[in-house]
């Protein structure tokens, strides 16, 4: 029998205009916090770096200016300006001011900037010329390492310019003991330190900084206890006079002390989430398992008659918007990567308790409540299914899906616990994982995961097995032989393992200069506090305080390059309808397609490479004139005639993504490239790496640095995104891409895997669509598939589809007594569902 | 004896994750060639049984293909475990089954020793004896009655009803499989309340039935027989009024056991 209510609450009015006032103006960046630890930083030249940091933490939380927005239940504002940003210097900043002027303006993400706030931090950041963690890792990096990124092998972006973030820290224990108890935990094992210990040095400093830490949030909370208690005073509306003097109350006792009601409990966990933002700059800060740890104290207060329902869902509500005022200003190329001004705070309902029984609770549902409650882009919204999730909790997170939200992503149980267990984890760590950011599986409050550690384009070693390792003219990457005497399929694939392994050596060194400079300058002493076992050991997370301790880089593009290569295995050396020269030319010809400039320059940087390996001499005159060249260049009509052929040959072989094994399996294969070298890869926290197939949105600009592909993909296109087909290559339906998808190996890619589904509104109209989606969510999993998230999509993507069918011919709509692809159907018939979507829409 | 999974049929169409048309998740084959030629017909291209060309979307495609039970059920048992999941299975349809009996009885038997749920859309356009030879395996024969009165039926698919409707309660009595009677509903054909309540007293007077699905007629097809070159003679006809689905189906309830499905 259920043990839950799953009955829906309504929202209530104020929600809608906590809502209104988040989004009234564009959000703003501050100076605040830059200036503070400046400041602070000035003070403590000479102490060692992990009190420094405290201090500066500390001195933050003390003269950073607070504020109660109208109306607000849960307290705790991190910036003055709704969903305002401050800046982190100590990791990178000369982007930013070079991007004032623009900031304002950009396409992906604009922030507001003020002329005042500007000078302010152009002052402030005077002082970390020369102090920050990109640039110490870059000193850290091989010569290899940084040509490598120049090339665009990979990019390890997200912690070279920013804080790490991506973790979920030990909520259970702030509500349980508070930061009151953690600090005794702190003292005691402080008291344990003799002082002829090796470690008492760094040991003791440690623990001092997470006392500090500890103190500095428990005043912080005090001062939101003095403001509200002010308020109150002048308060004429009697209502929201008692709401602050409850909010008064809830900041006198919490997080200091353990919660006792839920109320205390939602705001006790609101100042984790965000000082852990304001500590460092990193995203994916996840609230993991909130409907797990926040039972207990829903549970308790619904069976005393403290609290209803309803005052239960407003506040997950005001949760929600809260999540959606923390904030980040990226850098224009970044922004675009991660368009959206998304956290990825990722927060996780349903799956198994650590004891392997159905974990499903009034709270799962209530927070997939909240999501359509609030209808914003934060948290993000994940479900666990395994083989005993209850239909009702699918059916209601199916039902959030219809919306077109993106919410919920879906996760595997079945596959994600083995794949964990065989990273080391226990049994019962593993069944009481969350996931971090997009993907990434972890155990809260005991991993440091660094899981969004790069993004690695597999197309790009491919191009060096043809190009033998030069790129635009110069040496790039490792000579692997020239393409035209490989003889065999094997040898091909090989010289692509090869290129492979190399890349992802320089991968590995990247990562770990970059884990190296956050360890030295930037360890995080307050984040540190809520994770095992840190306060034990007297090491912070940077310097491999947790029990679990990982690297995980994302690998992606698998389908361009399995498409690729089942492209030379059948065309060249089985049917030998082409020879491995002519797909050479072809690909750098971009298959007789016309060059844009970039390209154009690209050609004819390579041109100027060859010329330099003949021994001949290259001018910029020369190089110049070839741009010119290949720009007005008219290919022979034969040749061009060719190309075409070559490429209709390759659209006709069967692509990943139609349930076909032979292509399906050599997937699987081509991912193994990259999951297997990188698991025998340590980092500098005591670690092994773990791979991920995965590209956020990273596949668009990394795409655009990728030359034309044997897959028959032009130039500068976007590659396949995550472990999803080639968009467009699936055109056998939803099962069928599915199957394709799941016989990829899941369970090695423990980091994550993505994969994205269109589906049209009315494929999943009535009970019946909700159950058949259902059905093909968990028919997925039982294939071992590891994770699904879906785009319901609208009129004007059925527009677009209608415009430019090869993009879209896997996308399943709802005709009248069945479902099918849209782009075979009639065009009336098209702009007949493109109608009634408009009527669903209106709906 | 010759191995069932080697005989072989004409098909023109495998559809996969098709969710509305019986229980869960199904896959369609469609096998080609018909007995009736029904003027509303949304699928002429399943009434020949030549394999023949239609222009989509600007192209020539061949309509048609022979493939054996083992090719088919090669795609059919790639989505079991949605079957599974969902309660689907394979469904035959056409064209009209029937006129294959011995390729439609062995993908049926094919389906039933994978452990794959069967159904069937036919008109029973057979003698009984066909019939009876595939009920074995076969889950759910989803029948179509379209008109009572055996004239008008003649005048508007080309053959009386006289053996279908006979063929429908011997299916019934045999009660070896479930059997649901469905009703495109034409306007000018069939749409009074008249002629749907004789249809729906009739299947309520079958034994063991219980169900009765009602679809609304569309204009889907009419792109179809533009691609293959023939007139679409319902060019000008009324399309059902909103609503007359509701009505229809509140009718067929009130007036007998039966409950009453719009759609498949």
């Amino acid at each position: 029998m259920n043990t839950y209510d799953a009955t829906p609450v309504n929202k209530t009015e104020r929600i809608g205009r906590l809502v209104a006032h988040l989004y009234a103006k564009m959000p703003e960046i501050e100076a605040a916090r830059a200036e503070l630890i400046t400041e602070s930083y000035k003070q403590t030249e000479g102490q060692p770096i992990m009190m420094r940091r405290a201090l500066a933490f500390a001195h933050i939380l003390e003269n950073i200016p607070i504020i109660i927005r109208p109306e607000e239940l849960i307290v705790g504002s991190s910036t003055i300006a709704p969903r305002g940003c401050q800046t982190y210097p100590e990791f990178s900043y000369e982007w930013l001011e070079a991007e004032f002027e623009t900031v304002e303006h950009r396409a992906a993400d604009p922030f507001y900037i003020s002329d005042e706030t500007k000078k302010r931090l152009k002052e402030a950041n005077r002082y970390w010329k020369g102090k920050t963690t990109s640039e110490l890792a870059s000193s850290y990096m091989a010569p290899e390492t940084l040509r490598a990124m120049e090339h665009n092998f990979f990019t390890p972006g997200n912690y070279f310019y920013n804080g790490v973030g991506h973790i979920t820290v030990q909520y259970n224990k702030v509500l349980a003991v508070g930061f009151d108890g953690i600090k005794k935990e702190a003292e005691e094992e402080l008291s344990k330190c003799c002082f002829g210990d090796e470690n008492y040095a760094s040991k003791s400093v440690f623990l001092k900084a997470v006392i500090i830490s500890c103190n500095a949030v428990i005043a912080y909370a005090g001062r939101y206890a003095v403001l509200a208690a002010e308020m109150a005073k002048t308060e004429k509306d009697e209502k929201r006079k008692k709401e602050l003097l409850a909010i008064s109350e809830n900041c006198k006792k919490v997080p200091e002390n353990g919660a006792e009601s839920f109320y205390e409990a939602c705001q006790s966990f609101w100042f984790v989430q965000q000082l852990l933002q304001l500590e460092s700059s990193g995203h994916s800060i996840s609230p993991g398992r909130f409907d797990q740890y926040m039972y207990p104290y829903y549970e308790k207060d619904i069976k005393n008659g403290k609290l209803t329902r309803e005052f239960a869902q407003e506040l997950l509500d005001c949760i929600w918007v809260k999540l959606n005022d923390l904030n980040k200003c990226r850098d224009e190329v970044s922004a675009e990567g991660f368009a959206g001004y998304s956290l990825f705070q990722n927060l996780i309902v349903g799956g198994q308790t650590v004891d392997g029984k159905d974990a499903t609770n009034d709270l799962s549902f209530m927070c997939i409540s909240a999501a359509r409650h609030v209808f914003l882009p934060q948290p993000s919204l994940s479900i666990r299914v395994w083989n005993r999730s209850p239909k009702d909790l699918l059916m209601y997170a199916a039902e959030l899906t219809r919306t077109g939200i993106g919410l919920p992503a879906y996760y595997n149980d079945e596959v994600i616990i083995p794949a964990l267990i065989n990273r080391g984890l226990t049994l019962e760590d593993a069944r009481d994982y969350n996931i971090i950011g997009c993907v990434e599986p972890q155990k809260s409050g005991k991993t440091e995961g660094w899981h969004d550690a790069a993004f690695f384009n597999m197309c790009r070693p491919l191009e060096m097995v043809f190009s033998n390792g030069y790129d635009r003219g110069v040496p790039a990457s490792i000579q692997t032989g020239n393409v035209e005497d490989f003889k065999s399929f094997d040898e091909f694939y090989d010289a692509y393992k090869k290129q492979m392994n190399y890349n992802i050596s320089l991968l590995v060194n990247a990562d770990n200069a970059i884990d190296m400079a956050h360890m030295t300058l930037c360890p995080l002493p307050f984040e540190s506090c809520m994770v095992d076992d840190c306060i034990k050991r007297g090491k912070s997370l940077q310097e491999g305080g947790a029990v679990y301790n990982f690297t995980g880089p994302q690998g992606f593009g698998i389908a361009n390059v399995a498409d690729s290569l089942y492209t030379v295995k059948k065309l060249v050396y089985e049917e030998k309808k082409i020879t491995i020269k002519e797909l050479k030319k072809a690909l750098e010809m971009n298959f007789g397609q016309g060059f844009d400039a970039v390209t154009a320059k690209e050609v004819a940087l390579q041109v100027a490479g060859s010329l330099k390996e003949q021994g001949k001499e290259v001018t910029p005159d020369i190089i110049a004139m070839t741009i010119q060249n290949v720009l007005s260049m008219e290919l022979p009509a034969a040749e061009k005639a060719r190309y075409q052929e070559i490429r209709d040959m390759i659209d006709e072989l069967p692509k990943f993504g139609n349930d076909v094994d032979e292509v399906d399996l050599l997937a699987r294969d081509a991912a193994y490239t990259y999951t297997r070298p990188l698991e025998t890869y340590k980092n500098p926290r005591g670690g092994i790496f773990q791979a991920g197939l995965y590209p956020v949105s990273a596949n668009v600009p990394l795409g655009a640095q990728t030359g034309a592909t044997p897959d028959g993909r032009l130039a500068h296109t976007p590659v396949a995104d995550g472990v999803s087909p080639t968009s467009g290559k699936d055109v056998n339906g939803p099962t069928a891409a599915c199957n394709s998808v799941a016989k990829l190996d899941h369970g090695i890619a423990s980091n994550g895997t993505l994969f994205n589904m269109k589906m049209h509104p009315t494929a999943m109209a009535g009970e019946k669509g909700l159950e058949s989606f259902v059905s093909l969510v968990c028919g997925y999993f039982d294939q071992k598939g590891m994770h699904m998230q879906f785009n319901v999509v609208d009129k004007q993507t059925l527009l677009d589809a209608q415009k430019n069918p090869e993009k879209y011919s896997g996308l399943v709509v709802r005709v009248a007594g069945y479902s099918a692809l849209f782009t075979t159907l009639s065009k009336s018939l098209q702009d007949d569902i493109i109608r009634r979507t408009e009527q669903a829409e209106n709906r | 004896m010759k191995n069932y999974l080697d005989v072989s049929g004409r098909i023109f169409d495998i559809q996969r994750y098709s969710i509305h048309d019986g229980v869960g998740i199904r896959t369609i084959v469609f096998l080609k060639g018909c007995a009736l030629r029904c003027r509303w017909c949304c699928n002429p291209e399943s009434q020949n049984f030549a394999i023949e060309t239609m222009m989509v979307n600007g192209k020539p495609k061949t309509i048609g293909r022979d493939v054996t039970v083992r090719e088919v059920m090669e795609t059919v048992q790639r989505d079991m475990p949605y079957y599974g999941r969902s309660g689907g299975g394979l469904t035959l349809s056409g064209g009209e089954s029937l006129l294959q009996p011995e390729f439609a009885t062995a993908l049926l038997h094919a389906a039933k020793d994978m452990g794959i749920t069967t159904a069937m859309e036919s008109m029973g356009y057979a003698k009984f004896e066909v019939i009876k030879g595939l009920l074995p395996y076969l889950d759910t024969y989803l029948m179509d009655i379209k008109h009572m009165n055996a004239e008008k039926h003649k005048e508007f698919t080309g053959k009386e009803n006289t053996m279908m409707v006979e063929n429908a309660r011997k299916i019934a009595e045999s009660r070896m499989c479930e059997l649901i009677i469905r009703v495109p509903v034409i306007p000018s054909f069939n749409d009074t309340e008249k002629e749907i309540l004789e249809i729906a007293a009739y299947a309520d007077s079958l034994p063991g039935v219980s169900k009765i699905h009602i679809l609304p007629y569309h204009k889907y097809g009419e792109g179809k027989y533009e691609g293959l070159n023939r007139p679409y003679l319902l060019k000008d006809f009324p399309m059902l009024p909103a609503g007359k689905m509701e009505q229809l189906k509140a009718l067929v309830e009130n007036n007998t056991a039966l409950s009453c499905q719009i759609g498949g």
